[in-house]
């Protein structure tokens, strides 16, 4: 009979209608602002820096090496070491941008960073008027704890900070050994 | 190759007519067939184009005369940004190329890497590609015929029902990524992270339920009499002409040729499984659209022999470099059967840190070039629907 596979097609749509109103196959529609999905633990969106302690300048990891500038494919970091004044590069950065409007969220940048002060951040709604005031980040904005790196990632920064935690030990471990092994050569 | 396409489509128009190179219409105008032909310009912001992609259509009444596609729009310098990043670096490019499939297109350069590099890939890492890349051939097929459907006027529904599986994919690939579409995962020797605890049981859920889709998909289209007129008979590609013109994936496939990489080449794993090559007889639309719900049981079959082998272990060869990453030089050649066709990467390498050479073989551009061979003679209602069925993203042809 003509027609009958339109039925048919018709039939599936009424299903899926009725379908919208009780079954949870169905009502997948999150009403966005007000409702927000939980993301999972490995989202990504642009990077951010991380500290240790209280102060988000002094206590960042970053030792200004520059590596993730080389690396990042599309060059949106932009790193200046600090210099004290003999004009001696300091292991701290004097400048730290990450423009996101060029940052395409790739996580090479965390990869490649040997001191794991870099990491992925999870906020989204980061929407501004002004490109050049608002979405090149500081220093100063893309700081946040650790304690926030462990909100969002708990299981990563578990890992990292075990690894962290090893790495200092073992460092200590050598330098006491350094110490007691071989006095001062000139005092 | 895109300014070929541009060239052709606009002309430069003969010097001396003392007004400077300008530009011509394709239709030529003689007293005779003053009139006769119209010539439109469909797209670039056209709703059915797929992306910023203009035909110049030459018409006769309603029939389509003459069809020359012009791209090159959303061109981004992949290929030479490619040659001035490191290896790595062009692995998020990637995901933009084709961006509906960013893990295939992920693993087809991993793959081309590994063979320049000599690299060899852990048993579970080459478990989670097959069964990432056979979700990434679902969603794909499932947006690609909620778009075709859209073209032919069906205004959302459909589209919305493959939406909807399609977002649960998306979501798992966020899961275990960190982004739905951009997913950078794949990495030379392996892939970057193991999966999430719990995503294993999520996929086997998905796969399991997929399966209602496509029967739900199938009982809506599958008789509907107003799809099979417009879509049977219509833009058929001779097998001939496919194998000639060098189209590959579901559309030679639905041409009646079995070409199918994954059963060719034997990458990866797919020796592992038992699987079928599903094949057209017509090489119309309603084949090409048919012959993707028939891959997509077909991935599903894969999907689950994939999902009870998968072994524990490591996911990445640790040997290999993330900063540094020099192969020794030489070329590689590494392809795939994505889910639109044969995706592949030319790799010559001088030893550096950078590729010497890097080239992208787009399928939708290849498979662009039967365009005109498909539409001429046809109505213009039909282009937008070969267009369609054709599945191509401008991402990827334009590069």
């Amino acid at each position: 009979m003509f027609g009958k596979g339109i039925i048919k097609g018709f039939i599936e749509t009424a299903r899926n209608f009725a379908g919208s109103y009780h079954d949870p196959a169905r009502m997948v529609t999150l009403q966005y602002p007000e409702e927000k999905r939980a993301l999972p633990e490995n989202s990504r969106n642009f990077p951010f820096l991380v500290f240790d302690g209280n102060d988000p300048i002094k206590g960042l990891r970053c030792v200004s090496c520059k590596i993730c500038e080389k690396e990042c494919p599309p060059q949106c970091i932009y790193i200046v070491n600090e210099r004290d004044e003999r004009g001696k590069p300091l292991k701290h950065p004097k400048i730290f941008d990450i423009d996101i409007s060029v940052c395409m969220s790739c996580q090479i940048c965390v990869e490649v960073c040997p001191f794991d002060s870099i990491k992925m951040d999870q906020a989204y709604e980061l929407s501004a008027t002004e490109r050049f005031k608002k979405l090149i980040l500081h220093k100063q904005d893309l700081a946040k704890s650790n304690d926030y790196y462990h909100r969002i990632h708990p299981t990563e920064a578990d890992a990292v900070d075990a690894i962290l935690e090893a790495e200092r030990k073992q460092h200590e471990a050598k330098k006491s050994a350094a110490s007691s092994e071989t006095p001062p050569a000139k005092q | 190759m895109a300014d070929i396409g541009m060239e052709s489509a606009v002309g430069i128009s003969a010097a001396g007519d003392g007004a400077g190179p300008g530009y011509r219409l394709l239709a030529k105008e003689s007293p005779e067939e003053e009139g006769r032909f119209l010539e439109i310009s469909m797209g670039p912001q056209h709703p059915s184009t797929h992306g910023v992609f203009r035909m110049d259509v030459l018409l006769d009444g309603e029939t389509v005369v003459r069809l020359k596609p012009v791209f090159g729009y959303l061109h981004r310098n992949h290929e030479k940004i490619a040659e001035g990043t490191t290896y790595l670096g062009s692995m998020p490019y990637t995901d933009r190329l084709d961006y509906f499939n960013s893990m295939t297109n992920n693993w087809a350069y991993a793959l081309a890497v590994e063979k320049l590099a000599g690299i060899s890939v852990p048993e579970r890492a080459e478990y989670i590609r097959v069964i990432t890349a056979e979700m990434t051939r679902l969603q794909n097929h499932a947006t690609l015929m909620g778009f075709l459907l859209q073209d032919l006027g069906a205004m959302g529904t459909p589209l919305m029902y493959a939406f909807r599986e399609r977002e649960k994919i998306l979501d798992l690939f966020e899961a275990v990524s960190g982004s739905r579409m951009m997913c950078n995962y794949m990495r030379f020797g392996g892939c970057r992270v193991d999966l999430p605890s719990g995503w294993l049981e999520e996929t086997v859920r998905l796969v399991d339920e997929f399966p209602g889709f496509l029967d739900e998909f199938e009982a809506l289209l599958a008789e509907n009499e107003i799809l099979m007129a417009r879509l049977q008979g219509v833009g058929v590609l001779s097998a001939a002409l496919a194998v000639n013109a060098g189209v590959t994936g579901p559309m030679l496939r639905a041409s009646g040729v079995n070409y199918d990489i994954r059963k060719v080449d034997h990458y990866g794993i797919y020796d592992r499984f038992k699987f079928r090559v599903p094949l057209g007889a017509h090489g119309d639309c309603y084949d090409r659209l048919m012959l993707r719900l028939l891959e997509m049981r077909e991935s599903i079959k894969i999907l689950k022999q994939a999902l009870k082998q998968i072994p524990s272990g490591p996911v990445i060869d640790p040997k290999v470099k993330i900063r540094n990453f020099k192969p020794k030089p030489g070329e590689a050649y590494g392809r795939i059967e994505g889910p639109k066709w044969e995706l592949g990467f030319y790799l010559m390498s001088d030893g550096s840190a950078s590729p010497y050479r890097y080239r992208v073989r787009p399928p939708s551009l290849i498979n662009l070039t039967v365009l005109e061979d498909l539409c001429i003679g046809q109505k213009v209602a039909d282009v937008v629907v070969i267009l369609g069925s054709v599945d191509i993203v401008l991402g990827e042809v334009d590069r």
